[in-house]
């Protein structure tokens, strides 16, 4: 049990998808402007992430390596992605209209977030299990929609800032993720592996 | 003539995918603690770039619209796994080193967007110009924030010794924060921002006007 809550608290904090592994940049960078549209954006992509790790994991071990297909796997992981995403879609729309509202827009733009794929595919290059590869899929999740939270609200500050004409926009956005980098390095210690 | 021109030159520094656009930038940041493992990157993507300008740009009028994302999204994985599998083959270290980028390379931005946004549109010859250039441009910046990266954090440039450091007699007292991820993030932002005062027009609008409030008429 304790194995599986340092995968948790390891993916979310200390190895961070996002400042640390470099992942899920896009949509860091282009949807973090609002508080509402970051968070929308950070449950939508926690959701499929979770389930495209679980999926793809499925696909790799009961499929592709029996079946020796194993250099497909880039190709076969971006349509499980993509049909995840579109499934996704139709079943929110049809159980909750409220939740499609607010997630609708994302949706679409989930499938080019490399951050689905990379965990994908870092859980098989880490010889993850069923449980390690859900875990590491969530803690990732729970780890991108923390940092897209916390950078849309220090980017609201931000806007109403007097920052000299050249930084304005995403030269001091991508400044403060530096900071942010470094601080959320200091988790470095917590867990180790 | 000078069509092609603009497609080739253009992306460099007037409309760079990264600093400007602020695209593909996940790659720029992950792979650039060594110049070798930026330079293997940068080959891989131009390779990827031209070949899916060139070859979604001929069955363009083949491709039905709706679903044409995942048509291009189909020919730019099978581009990625040759060139993942090339890699393999022949620069087994560096490939291991790359990790999961190459085939990050699918997710790339600025791939996805050149074919949308230029190769349905336009002839072979001219994507081909323009996927060489966008992948000029991916290069440069990749390129240069790597040589930063290696020369400042370890003394070395592709892996020749150029500072020598103090582990080994020298003078050079190499900064470790450069090869850690938030370096990656400050060289960008200072780039984006160098590039920005050179080129006023490149400024970003603000969102929000901050309006001098007057209340003379209360006093």
């Amino acid at each position: 049990m304790a194995e599986y809550a340092l995968i948790l608290l390891g993916t979310a904090l200390v190895n961070n998808l996002v400042l640390t592994q470099f992942l899920g940049l896009c949509p860091f960078m282009g949807v973090s402007r609002k508080l509402e549209t970051a968070l929308g954006m950070g449950l939508a992509t926690a959701f499929v992430l979770t389930l495209a790790s679980v999926c793809s994991y499925l696909m790799h071990t009961f499929v592709l390596v029996p079946l020796q297909l194993e250099y497909l796997r880039t190709i076969v992981f971006i349509l499980i992605i993509a049909s995840l995403v579109q499934l996704t879609e139709i079943f929110v729309r049809k159980t909750s209209p409220l939740l499609h509202n607010v997630l609708g827009i994302f949706l679409p733009l989930i499938t080019t977030n490399c951050a689905v794929l990379g965990v994908a595919l870092l859980n098989v290059q880490r010889d993850h299990g069923f449980a390690q590869s859900a875990l590491y899929g969530f803690g990732a999740a729970l780890g991108f929609t923390l940092v897209l939270v916390t950078f849309a609200a220090i980017r609201e500050r931000l806007a109403l800032a007097d920052i000299p004409k050249p930084f304005r926009g995403n030269a001091i956005a991508l400044l403060t993720a530096g900071l942010m980098s470094l601080a959320f390095m200091g988790f470095s210690g917590l867990v180790r592996g | 003539m000078s069509e092609a021109k603009d497609a080739l030159f253009d992306p460099l520094v007037d409309n760079n995918p990264i600093t400007l656009q602020i695209l593909g930038i996940c790659s720029a940041l992950a792979v650039t603690t060594t110049l070798v493992a930026s330079l293997i990157m940068c080959l891989a993507v131009i390779a990827v770039i031209t070949l899916s300008n060139v070859s979604i740009s001929m069955i363009r009028k083949d491709i039905p619209a709706n679903i044409r994302i995942i048509v291009q999204m189909t020919v730019i994985a099978s581009l990625v796994i040759v060139v993942d599998e090339i890699l393999k083959a022949y620069a087994f270290e560096t490939s291991k080193q790359l990790s999961v980028f190459v085939g990050l390379i699918i997710t790339n931005c600025i791939v996805l967007g050149r074919a949308e946004a230029f190769a349905m549109k336009n002839p072979p010859g001219l994507s081909f110009l323009d996927g060489l250039g966008n992948g000029l441009g991916y290069s440069l910046v990749l390129i240069i924030v790597g040589a930063t990266r290696e020369l400042v954090g370890s003394g070395t440039l592709l892996g020749y010794e150029i500072l020598r450091p103090v582990t080994e007699d020298g003078w050079y007292y190499t900064n470790g924060m450069m090869l850690l991820p938030p370096s990656a993030f400050f060289i960008i932002g200072l780039m984006i921002w160098a590039i920005r005062a050179w080129k006023p027009e490149q400024q970003e609008k603000p969102e929000y006007q901050i309006h001098q409030v007057h209340r003379m008429e209360k006093l």
